[in-house]
């Protein structure tokens, strides 16, 4: 028999006390049911005098007398079967779709496990997207965790629908997990449309906690989401995607719950841990040997105020195996994808390019690209004081260089796939632009197989 | 040793708080004690003592345990098992052989787990090398296990002990939990065996500390050439995300000449702990020609892996390395990344509600970071060997701002210090080192060693080619403002042959055949050959030809590819490179002069 507790002894934002509690487990799940309401809470601190539970619905219309607690004597599990695809959640992974509860042939703890790092595979098959900039320049890899960097009003949900679109993730056998976090109810209905659209929807799982849905759920959401995709990978040997937008929420609702804790603080008010909360997230992508399936992670976050050094982007930056960096410079440029090639990077894609891979000379193009590319930068500041007029000879070569590389090879329309062959193409056609003395990068027998000088603009028109 | 196994210190669980746990019930658990906690058996460590309360933090997630669960004292400090079987082996932080918990738990790490650290069913063949009768100390060896290709283990007298030998057993094959010899020591016996325990947190003891004087060859220009480390010395290599730490760290792992490495994963991605394993069984140590996992010792304790045992990850790493170095060897630590230590400080630290000092790290931040690199040294060890540890963290600074805690209070500690920078990362230059702000305090201490073993002017080439990149960067800040055109030609040459040392000298291709590994000789004549195509090119400026004249006779486009055009193992190319560099600028000469 269950006991219940009447009443709390202290309630202070999302945390409440409840004392003389028996037989606690620390982070098990306690129910709180208030005026015929039930509410999921999780225990985080136990002593001899008190029990601190955090409650994910928020403690409103709690009192200290109106409350009956009960025990689970569970962690928050999560209840799993392949009748999960197609289906949309709420934030603590119940079924919000109108089709009833999910009949559960597994149930797991939504903390997961750490992988064993001897377990894992290195992850090395490519992922074509479609855009170039990726694909070229930032590969991504499958079982990779490679985020989006954004910032407010960017077009970070068009490029993540975009790529799940196009993503060969071969065949039949993959799975999108799309988990959202204090997004607006239009991002949500946004992908839901484009999954309908690409015809997808029946593979997807929604996890929805939307901006009006308790900040606390926040915590539990990717865990829950994270949890379905682990099954879908590693028990039924699917290959999955996860999209986790916003991360910059998720750790806003870290904070919040760590200063009602009265943690002390780091930077910007985070909580000392949230290196390694973030790295319990994210480590959860990836390959284990000797089996099918992956996770492979495309976190999406906004940067506050566009900076990059911001405690989100950094700490995630140092977890992840790269990132996509947008840049609102690009963007007011109107180009789509505006993608800031430079401080973006694909930390696997070392090993999963070039021969044998995609082709031979991928790993020199990329290199020489963004060479060429951060030389450009520095021209344009040149040019900024002295006026392009002023330029020698050849950093005007390079100012067009840098023109037509963001027209023709960084952006490209919504819906228009180009496959890694064109991609690389079309880098060769750019660095035809430059003379063959300023291509430092590129080794010698791949010049001469390749390279073609003088160039002009009518080959990149056709899209060579 | 007294053992006294059979009464142990018991008390219960009476808060929980994350992984810090406060235990009631007895008065006798000792500061540093490993304690086993709750009927999950979580192992766990005393960091605190308060009163009645007295506080651990866990090894293991702590989810489930409940109050009033019982916790049992070990009676040891946390310790590591030291014995022939831990080359070749991955460890998490406490010691535990992660392949030992596949097999028990699967692909994902389970709780509670009790493993051996090392094998204790292997048998080894030990070469015993005392008899009956010798007068041994801490230290002495008492026999020699052939345990890797290229390792030859000396199991040696535990620190602690000495005595004279009243039993020895035979040479032949044993388990290392087997009695090998009996010591006597004022009436009292120790048995001892291949294997001892050692207190991870407590520096092992060695007779005297010698002068650095021989330089950690890594077969990287930039460290080797420009900003060496001693053996025996202390490195860190801060720098923002995505500026190549770990692959610097792993080039280092890879082909530093050290006898062998220990690679703690502190914190870090699992992908990079997996890359390691898939990669250094298939690599050659160039210089014992063996697989380099036969010299490799990892320690992996992933970012998802508990805080605690990440703490501990980097005392568990250094005091093997220490073990290693006592036998003679010249081992090299990476810790990768001590940020992440720093922070599970901390995070451990925040639980106890101690005082904050600077963003939010204890207060003994900076007195933990010395004693760690302290660790490092050229010694002599008990049984008169020498042997060092060299030691290299990398530092992960918050918001790439080197002003943060963990690097500034690194700073005082290392002497070699190679600063990564983002704006050369971006470029694809790597390793991404600033030689502007980077910088080794070894210099002086190993120029005698280069002078005698690679070229005499090694050092003073060096000085030359800083020299050249200070006056480049005094110079970038006037091209930055009003272009490089209207330079005069001799700073134009600057440019340019600047240009070709940052190509051809300072970036380094860690996935090129030739590249990934270069031979200190044939750095030096890389080094000379730049420098003597510099000054033959400013006879020529001098005469009046103009520096892109030059620049079309294609030598500086020639320096910065002879890293891939000369072989390693063809060095004497480089009279034959030179020579034709060299001609081919006379002969611009006499047409122009003609």
């Amino acid at each position: 028999m269950k006991l219940e507790y009447i009443g709390l002894e202290n309630i202070d934002g999302p945390l409440v006390v409840l004392s003389g509690v028996k037989g606690a487990k620390n982070e098990e799940i306690v129910e709180i049911t208030v005026a015929g309401k039930k509410k999921l809470g999780k225990i985080i601190e136990l002593r001899e005098d008190a029990c601190v539970v955090q409650v994910f619905e928020g403690t409103r219309d709690l009192s200290l007398t109106n409350t009956r607690t009960k025990l689970t004597g569970n962690p928050m599990m999560m209840p799993l079967s392949e009748e999960i695809l197609g289906r949309i959640l709420n934030g603590r992974g119940k079924p919000i779709d109108g089709l009833g509860d999910i009949y559960a042939k597994d149930k797991r703890d939504i903390n997961g496990m750490p992988i064993n790092p001897v377990a894992r595979k290195y992850p090395r098959d490519y992922i074509q997207t479609g855009i170039s900039s990726i694909d070229g320049l930032t590969t991504l890899i499958r079982g990779q965790k490679l985020p989006i960097f954004s910032g407010n009003g960017l077009p970070h949900n068009k490029l993540a629908a975009q790529i799940v679109k196009q993503a060969k993730i071969a065949g039949e056998n993959f799975a999108v997990v799309f988990v959202a976090m204090g997004v607006k109810y239009d991002v949500a209905e946004y992908f839901k449309r484009s999954f309908t659209e690409s015809g997808v929807l029946e593979k997807v799982v929604m996890l929805l906690n939307l901006a009006n849905d308790p900040v606390v759920e926040r915590i539990i959401t990717p865990r829950c989401g994270l949890t379905i995709a682990e099954y879908l990978a590693f028990t039924l040997k699917m290959h999955v995607l996860v999209i986790m937008t916003d991360m910059t929420s998720y750790a806003e609702a870290l904070r919040e719950v760590s200063s009602s804790k009265n943690e002390i603080p780091s930077r910007k008010g985070f909580p000392g841990y949230l290196y390694s909360d973030l790295a319990s997230l994210y480590e959860r992508a990836g390959m284990l040997k000797d089996q099918e399936g992956s996770i492979t992670q495309i976190p999406i976050l906004t940067m506050p105020n566009d900076d990059i050094t911001h405690p989100v982007p950094d700490l995630t930056a140092y977890i992840t195996e790269g990132q996509i960096v947008l840049g609102r410079e690009l963007f007011q440029k109107g180009v789509y994808p505006p993608i800031t090639i430079l401080p973006s990077l694909s930390r696997l894609m070392k090993d999963g390019i070039g021969e044998g891979f995609t082709r031979e000379d991928h790993p020199d193009v990329a290199n020489q690209l963004f060479a060429s590319f951060a030389r450009v930068q520095e021209i344009r500041a040149l040019a900024a004081v002295i006026g392009e007029d002023e330029l020698s000879e050849i950093d005007q070569l390079y100012i067009r260089f840098g023109k037509l590389f963001e027209k023709y090879f960084i952006a490209q329309s919504e819906d228009e796939e180009r496959d890694m062959e064109q991609t690389l193409t079309l880098g060769w056609t750019l660095l035809g632009f430059l003379p063959v003395a300023e291509l430092d990068r590129m080794s010698p027998k791949l010049i001469e197989k390749y390279y073609k000088a003088g160039s002009n603009e009518r080959l990149l028109y056709k899209g060579i | 040793m007294v053992e006294t196994m059979n009464n142990f210190t018991t008390g219960y669980i009476s808060g929980i708080n994350g992984s810090v746990i406060t235990i009631h019930g007895s008065k006798d658990f000792a500061m540093r004690e490993m304690v086993i906690v709750g009927n999950l058996k979580l192992s766990g460590e005393v960091i605190a003592i308060r009163g009645e309360d007295v506080i651990a933090q866990v090894y293991e997630v702590t989810t489930g345990l409940k109050l009033h669960e019982p916790v049992i004292g070990t009676g040891q400090p946390l310790s590591v098992t030291l014995g022939p079987g831990i080359i070749g082996n991955v460890f998490d932080g406490i010691q535990r052989p992660l392949e030992s918990i596949m097999k028990l738990t699967g692909a994902f790490i389970g709780r509670g787990i009790d493993v051996d650290a090392i094998n204790m069913t292997k048998k080894w063949n030990i070469d015993i090398k005392v008899k009956k009768g010798d007068m041994l100390t801490g230290g002495f060896v008492i026999g020699t296990v052939k345990e890797s290709s290229s390792i030859t283990h000396q199991v040696m007298v535990p620190p602690t002990l000495k005595g004279k030998v009243t039993k020895v057993v035979p040479s032949g094959a044993y388990t290392v939990g087997e009695t090998i010899i009996i010591i006597e020591d004022d009436k009292k016996t120790h048995e001892i065996s291949m294997v001892q325990k050692w207190p991870v947190r407590d520096p092992r003891p060695f007779i005297n500390r010698i002068p650095v004087s021989k330089p950690l060859i890594t077969g990287q220009r930039v460290f080797d050439t420009m900003f060496p480390i001693a053996k025996g010395g202390t490195g860190a290599i801060p720098g923002g995300f995505g500026t190549g730490k770990t692959m610097t760290q792993h080039q280092f792992a890879k082909w530093s000449d050290a006898d062998i490495i220990v690679y703690i994963g502190c914190g870090e991605r699992g992908n990079e702990i997996t890359s390691v394993l898939e990669d250094f069984p298939k690599l050659i140590d160039p210089k014992s020609k063996r697989p380099l996992m036969e010299r490799t010792i990892l320690i992996a304790n992933t970012s998802n892996m508990p805080v605690a045992a990440r703490e501990a990850s980097i005392y568990t790493g250094i005091t093997l390395a220490e073990y290693y170095r006592d036998m003679g060897y010249h081992v090299a630590v990476m810790a990768d990344s001590t940020s992440r230590w720093a922070e599970a400080l901390r995070e451990i630290s925040g639980r106890l509600e101690e005082m904050p000092a600077e963003e939010g790290f204890p207060a003994y931040l900076q007195s933990r970071l010395s004693e760690f690199y302290e660790r490092a040294g050229y010694v002599t060890s008990l049984c008169n060997k020498t042997g060092s540890v060299t030691v290299v963290g990398a530092v992960s600074p918050q918001g790439s701002d080197f002003s943060e805690p963990v690097t500034m209070n690194t700073k005082r500690f290392v002497r070699s210090f190679w600063a990564l920078d983002k704006q050369l990362a971006y470029e694809r230059h790597y390793p991404a080192v600033n030689w502007t702000s980077s910088y080794s305090e070894y210099i002086d201490e190993l120029t005698p060693w280069y002078e005698k073993n690679v070229n005499k002017d090694f050092m003073v080439n060096r000085t030359k080619l800083i020299a050249l990149l200070q006056e480049e960067s005094k110079l970038m800040e006037i091209v930055k403002l009003i272009g490089s055109d209207i330079l005069p030609d001799e700073q134009k040459l600057i440019l340019e042959i600047t240009k070709a040392i940052r190509l051809g000298f300072l970036q380094q291709n860690a996935f090129h055949e030739e590249d990934t590994f270069v031979p200190i000789q044939k750095q030096y004549l890389m080094m000379s050959c730049i420098l003597k195509v510099n000054d033959k090119a400013k006879i020529l400026v001098r005469k009046g030809i103009p520096v892109s004249v030059i620049k079309k006779t294609g030598v500086f486009s020639t320096l910065s590819k002879m890293k891939y055009t000369i072989k390693n193992d063809r060095l004497e190319s480089f009279n034959e490179l030179e020579n034709n560099l060299i001609s081919n600028l006379d002969e611009l000469l006499l047409q122009y002069e003609g």
